[in-house]
């Protein structure tokens, strides 16, 4: 647990980079600061672990004070990914993971081992191992920079801006990657980020800063979303707030219809009007069709129409209603775990189930 | 100083027989280095191996090179053309990388805005790419005038005159005055041309102190 | 001249004794490797605390104007006030290796410096970051990555050396450049064009010998340009190209 205790930060030359911030990140969740540029987020990331020094107030770590700990143990202590990669240039991608566990001692084969253990963890191919970072795209370059901090297994990350510097896709990518990561470690993280969208699919719990380095609020995603506390987080989370807080609610029972089908490959038996789905040998949707189109003949994956999205029996409320919206027939496509046909959903019976589900959250809390 | 006054004509002489030994040389590899490094930039693949050569010619320590340039050019070793053409040489293998480098440093977007814009060729060159090169090339020439001033006073050792006769007359003789003029002589003569050099430079480059003189 | 200069190298009387050709070589790299040493000492970790803490800058600023300074002139100068100081054989020797190791300081300086000085900030920034001290940040990254700009001030420093250690033979001290001062004061043009065809080609095997060091000694990855592995071997000849840029030290070749 990493706590922040009324901590303020003023630069020599009078800039206030943070103000009386408190704040806690509990022990194994990921806890995201998020703000406009400049408004603290790496200053308060970096007080963590002493590379910059609070003006006043303090920090713990577990209980312990850290600026009563020895600076470099402390920060050998937990990963530390930086905004701007920092790989070492001179050494190959396996000598930049293997970097804190030299620092602390471990023989060669261990830390041979680890590193290459790690390149895999974040999904890089084994012979990018003996490349040098200026071989590497910049997504490559933030995996890297990823596995490097993990190396030690540290139980603290902190980690700035770590996917900024790659496309979208990529981006999306990686953020999948990393929820996949952390299910399986369960690191206590401080995450820093000016993309309120990545700050509410990775955060366990959102702190939104405002310029001059004072918490504006910090709460749950879904309750950011629901209950900003002023207009500045108002504002910041966005206008269609509303409906990306549909990505917190689970479908709930939906009022599923049986949907008529026909399989990839074969003649429609009878007439049919309007869209027709199709689903492969598994009852797996792949896309629909226009029965009058193809008369008697049979159908084939050029018939298909793909345009709509799939969503899964027990996805979010905003999967579902996307479905629908984004279906030619204006059924939504709802699937179960294995992909298998459940059945389909219109859009206004989505929007039932929403006001359905509107009851006040009572988690998190305005600051 | 007394023997700066005595001698203020001499002094005077000799730094004009020093700046044209340093001067010519620093003019004339200007001129020449100016196409050698547009052709290292044009053609890439000409560019490593002119920039190994001139690399070579710097290598030479330049008492060798006054010692060989008779041998080459067929004067006699007195004559004041060795030092003008070894100072060339010296003034090239600095600048044609310097030009290069400043070429290759214009950015893409403008060179292609250039050529959008129906500039061509030598136009081109002379209207977008030199302009924007100034600085680094000024940068280049600067370096190439403090040493030409320094290695020119070496030649005093083959008889050539220059501000080099007080250095070797005043050790010679013993007289400290003499040494500590020709020494003072050479830094002064030096700083001149830096100094209009930089000048030069900021004349052909107003755009830069609009912005703040980041050159 | 080409036949005078072989008849020069051919006779077995240049190739013996105090006055032959391997003494007066062997003599040249020795004061070069002397003052190159002790100007090493100084300069490069004084460049480097200058790089690393960012502090006394205008020492590198200082040592790059005396360069303006004619090395002729601080050679009589050195000779004549430290050689009556000075008794025997070392009267010679003493003042100009002082001088030859001054000459060297401002390109191992300057190097130094400007290596640390570009050193990647945000790679610095990490070093901290995982938790090195302030000596292994030095070490373990800033060392490494100011080596390519560190080899070319060496190089310019070495080349710098050279030349000057042949004109003091004018102020009596050994090496090839007696050839070309004794040749000179003789009249003796093929010996004076030997020495110079001997110090030349000394100079170009050194810088090709610290070329070879550079490329084994400076990481690949430091390569400028140096994307996709096939690169590999013509991005590390760039950096030795790189030894002369003129953004940084050049030596004024003496
Ligand atoms: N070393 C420093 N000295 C003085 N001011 C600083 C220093 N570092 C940061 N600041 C100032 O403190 C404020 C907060 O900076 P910080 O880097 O924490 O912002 P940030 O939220 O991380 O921004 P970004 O999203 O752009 O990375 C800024 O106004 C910045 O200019
Ligand atoms: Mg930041």
């Amino acid at each position: 647990m990493i706590r922040f205790d009324a901590v303020t930060k003023q630069f020599p030359g009078g800039t206030v980079a943070v103000e009386d911030l408190s704040l806690t990140a509990p022990t194994g969740r990921i806890t995201v600061l998020v703000g406009p540029s400049g408004c603290g987020k790496t200053t308060s990331l970096r007080m963590v672990n002493r590379m910059i020094q609070p003006t006043r107030g303090s920090i713990t770590l577990d209980g312990q004070d850290t600026s009563r700990m020895n600076e470099a143990q402390l920060r050998r202590g937990m990963g530390y990914v930086i905004q701007h990669g920092g790989l070492f240039p001179h050494r190959t991608v396996l000598d930049n993971i293997g970097t804190v566990p030299r620092l602390l001692g471990w023989d060669r084969t261990r830390i041979r081992a680890r590193s290459n253990e790690l390149l895999e963890r974040v999904g890089l191919a084994p012979e990018l191992g003996e490349r040098y970072p200026a071989q590497l795209s910049g997504g490559q370059q933030q995996r890297v920079g990823v596995a490097r901090a993990l190396a030690a297994d540290p139980p603290v990350m902190l980690m700035d801006e770590p996917f900024s510097a790659v496309d979208p896709v990529v981006r999306e990518q990686l953020q999948d990657e990393f929820l996949r990561l952390q299910g399986e470690l369960g690191k206590t993280i401080l995450f820093v980020t000016h993309d309120i969208d990545e700050a509410i699919k990775l955060g366990d719990q959102v702190a939104v800063l405002r310029v001059g380095g004072r918490l504006a609020q910090v709460a749950e995603p879904a309750y950011l979303l629901a209950h900003p506390a002023d207009d500045f987080v108002a504002d910041f989370v966005g206008r269609d707030r509303g409906y990306r807080a549909l990505q917190f609610q689970e479908t709930p029972r939906l009022p599923l219809r049986s949907e008529p089908t026909i399989v990839l490959g074969e003649q429609p038996t009878e007439p049919y009007a309007g869209w027709l789905l199709v689903v492969d040998d598994d009852r797996r949707p792949v896309g629909w069709v226009e029965p009058h189109r193809i008369g008697t003949r049979t159908v084939s994956t050029g018939d298909l129409h793909r345009g709509g999205t799939v969503a899964t029996e027990h996805g979010s409320l905003r999967a579902a209603l996307d479905a629908a919206l984004s279906s030619p027939s204006g059924r939504g496509v709802i699937v179960d775990a294995s992909g298998s046909l459940c059945g389909t959903v219109e859009a206004h019976e989505v929007l039932t189930a929403i006001e359905g589900t509107r009851r006040p959250e009572r988690r998190g809390s305005p600051a | 100083m007394t023997w700066l006054a005595d001698n203020w004509r001499t002094v005077l002489d000799l730094a004009l027989s020093h700046l044209y030994l340093a001067g010519i040389p620093l003019v004339v590899g200007l001129l020449v280095s100016l196409p050698l490094g547009w052709a290292a930039k044009r053609w890439s693949r000409s560019y490593p191996a002119l920039i190994t050569t001139t690399g070579l010619l710097y290598t030479i320590p330049s008492l060798a090179l006054f010692v060989l340039m008779p041998g080459v050019l067929g004067t006699k070793i007195l004559d004041p053309v060795n030092v003008v053409v070894a100072m060339t040489v010296y003034t090239v293998a600095l600048l044609v990388r310097t030009v290069a480098d400043g070429l290759r440093a214009v950015p893409d977007h403008i060179e292609q805005a250039a050529t959008a814009m129906g500039y061509r060729g030598l136009r081109r060159l002379l209207g977008v790419e030199l302009p924007l090169a100034v600085p680094v090339i000024a940068a280049g020439l600067r370096v190439a005038a403090v040493s030409n001033v320094s290695i020119v006073s070496v030649a005093s050792l083959l008889g050539v005159s220059q501000l080099g006769d007080l250095l070797v007359d005043g050790y010679n003789r013993v007289i400290w005055g003499e040494l500590v003029t020709g020494i003072l002589a050479c830094v002064t003569l030096a700083l001149l041309l830096d100094l209009v050099i930089v000048t030069g430079s900021r004349v052909l480059t107003p755009w830069l102190r609009v912005q703040g003189g980041r050159a | 001249m080409i036949p005078s200069l072989v008849s020069w190298f051919t006779d077995p009387a240049n190739w013996s004794g105090e006055d032959g050709i391997p003494n007066r070589l062997l003599e040249h790299v020795a004061y070069t490797a002397e003052a190159i040493l002790v100007a090493a000492v100084v300069a490069i970790p004084l460049g480097l605390w200058v790089g690393h803490t960012g502090r006394a800058r205008w020492l590198v600023s200082l040592a790059n104007s005396a360069r303006a300074v004619p090395t002729l002139g601080l050679l009589f100068v050195v000779s004549l006030w430290l050689g009556p100081r000075i008794t025997g054989d070392l009267a010679f020797v003493v003042p100009s290796i002082i001088v030859l190791a001054l000459l060297a300081v401002p390109p191992l300086l300057a190097g130094t410096y400007a290596g640390v000085q570009a050193v990647d900030p945000a790679a610095r920034d990490a070093a901290k970051g995982v938790g090195m001290t302030p000596l292994q940040v030095l070490r373990q990254v800033e060392v490494p990555n100011a080596l390519p700009l560190l080899f070319s001030g060496v190089r310019s420093a070495v080349l710098q050396v050279v030349a000057t250690a042949s004109v003091a033979a004018v102020i009596s001290l050994g090496g090839l450049g007696r050839y070309l001062i004794d040749g000179i004061a003789l009249g003796d043009y093929p010996r004076a064009a030997a020495g110079a065809v001997l110090v030349a080609v000394l100079a170009v095997l050194l810088d090709g010998v610290f070329a070879l060091v550079q490329r084994r000694v400076v990481s690949p990855g430091l390569a400028p340009g140096g994307r996709g592995v096939s690169g590999r071997g013509k991005d590390s000849r760039s950096v030795e190209v790189e030894a002369d840029s003129p953004s940084t030290p050049v030596r004024a070749p003496a």
